[in-house]
């Protein structure tokens, strides 16, 4: 690991300072960053630790929830207004990683996080263009089990690891950001980017811009809601195909729906086709099923990935048959 | 900057990149917790932070400034006698080689707490009911960033659902 200096921020105000005036990267639970830089992948000047700045969950007065980015995601899956108003985010951050890293890892550092792609950690000996623009992918014809079926390009076929992010995906969150410029908000939706031309950009973050808070909207959806992970084995293990779902039933009709699947590109995919064919719907397997051959019609596998599309079209039919009721 | 660690105040080091997993190994000679993959896989250097379990290689040392750390050989009492977790281990067979007993050790005295608090894990039915009790099913999941490669899980279950039941930890 290369040298860097150690800074905790006491506040906002002088995180924000510290980063426009070195080369820095905050420090959340440190749970990816520590790990790449040990790897030399990431090779920061400085740390700029965040992780004690506060961090809160309050009701906002629209009653939706504001979530700090310093919460613990341990802190965040346990939090009795998660339970009961967004179960499908208590179930998503509890279907990742373990509970040593879950007590550690920070709201925003999750959203942050960096692709678990092998290509990309192989630093010595894989070809890479998100580590090294230029250098080529060895992910596209090497061992792509767990890559992308949605929104890859030519130059990288990752995905993004969070599960967390699924389900603001699914419920459509808006990150609070804080920078040299002022504050802005921008939806969960549009924070990453899809790899083009240029997948070493991986957000639309501006250099020192700081995650300050995550905010949800109330929805009757998200109170019956849930999270399905399918991975190689049953905990602590990346998704092969994960579906973060909400359903909101209305005189024996779907009212609201919201979907989004995590292990299938290199954001968060919400699948705005599907929630298309079920809106004003009666909700029935054949019905979930249509509107999972609708958006999986879009998918693009590669030779080890192929599994995926059919394994993601059940994933949703499972996960919404679940939430109506209607499991046979 | 100061660390306490199992009741004793130590220094933080001045290079940021030294792991409170170094600290603990290298610096300090508390051998006890153990360097498994050194990147978050295996938890063999779970050590409980502020009651919080946690892994101590993707820990800076600086990082853990004010907060107190308790480690396997800060469990037992004063006069030698071992921890009941500890105690339960060595009845149920809930190791064979050792590497990953500190760590399996540590992080389940910290979930009895998750679990005695109310806290959900993936496989709990009922989210706004919590975790209704300890069962196999429920510490299986909430054990499983700690590996033991010899297979020792079963016995490490058992020893957990004894400490449990018998309101000890």
């Amino acid at each position: 690991m290369r040298a860097f200096d150690y800074r905790r921020a006491g506040d906002r105000a002088e995180a924000l300072s510290i980063a426009r005036t070195e080369t820095a990267r905050y420090l959340g639970g440190g749970t990816n960053l520590v790990d790449l830089m040990r790897q030399n992948i990431e090779a920061p000047a400085a740390l700029v630790d965040v992780s004690r700045l506060p961090g809160l969950i309050e009701d906002t007065p629209t009653g939706g929830l504001m979530i700090g980015a310093a919460v613990r995601n341990s802190v965040v899956a346990a939090h009795p207004a998660v339970r009961a108003r967004y179960p499908m985010l208590s179930r998503a951050i509890l279907a990742g990683a373990s509970a040593q890293i879950r007590n550690m890892a920070t709201v925003g550092g999750n959203i942050l996080q960096r692709t678990r792609c092998a290509y990309f950690y192989d630093a010595a000996g894989s070809h890479c263009n998100k580590r090294e623009p230029g250098a080529g992918c060895d992910a596209i014809e090497g061992f792509n089990r767990y890559h992308a079926i949605f929104g890859a390009s030519e130059h990288c076929i990752a995905t993004h690891p969070s599960d967390m992010c699924v389900a603001l995906a699914a419920l459509g969150a808006t990150v609070h950001l804080a920078g040299a410029g002022g504050e802005r908000n921008v939806p969960l939706l549009d924070l990453h980017r899809l790899p083009g031309d240029h997948p070493e950009i991986e957000t639309i973050l501006r250099p020192g811009e700081l995650i300050t808070a995550i905010e949800l909207a109330p929805s009757e959806a998200a109170a019956n809601s849930g999270y399905r992970k399918v991975r190689d084995r049953s905990s602590y293990a990346f998704a092969l195909v994960s579906v973060a779902a909400g359903l909101g039933l209305a005189a024996g009709k779907i009212e609201d729906v919201r979907i989004a699947m995590g292990g299938v590109a290199a954001k968060p995919w919400r699948a705005a086709r599907a929630e298309q064919v079920l809106r004003g719907q009666v909700p029935t397997r054949e019905r979930f099923r249509e509107a999972a051959d609708t958006e999986l019609a879009a998918a693009k596998a590669f030779d080890g990935n192929e599994f995926k599309v059919e394994l993601a079209k059940r994933t949703i039919v499972a996960m919404l048959s679940e939430l109506a009721g209607t499991e046979a | 900057m100061a660390i306490v660690i199992n009741g004793t105040e130590y220094p933080l080091p001045d290079d940021p990149r030294i792991s409170l997993l170094d600290l603990l190994r290298e610096r300090l000679g508390l051998t006890g917790t153990k360097l498994g993959c050194n990147q978050g896989g295996c938890g063999a250097c779970t050590v409980i932070i502020d009651g919080t379990r946690v892994l101590s290689c993707l820990t800076l040392a600086v990082q853990a400034d004010g907060r107190e750390v308790w480690t396997i050989e800060g469990l037992a009492a004063k006069d030698g006698q071992l921890h009941p977790l500890q105690q339960a281990f060595i009845e149920h067979d809930g190791l064979q080689c050792g590497y990953c007993t500190p760590g399996q050790i540590c992080s389940a005295i910290a979930m009895v707490e998750e679990l005695r608090r109310g806290d959900p894990s993936y496989v709990t039915a009922d989210l706004t009911e919590g975790p209704m009790g300890a069962t196999r099913h429920e510490i299986r999941e909430r054990m499983s960033g700690n590996l033991c490669r010899c297979g020792a899980h079963n016995g490490i279950v058992e020893a957990i659902e004894e400490i449990m039941a018998g309101g000890a930890a």
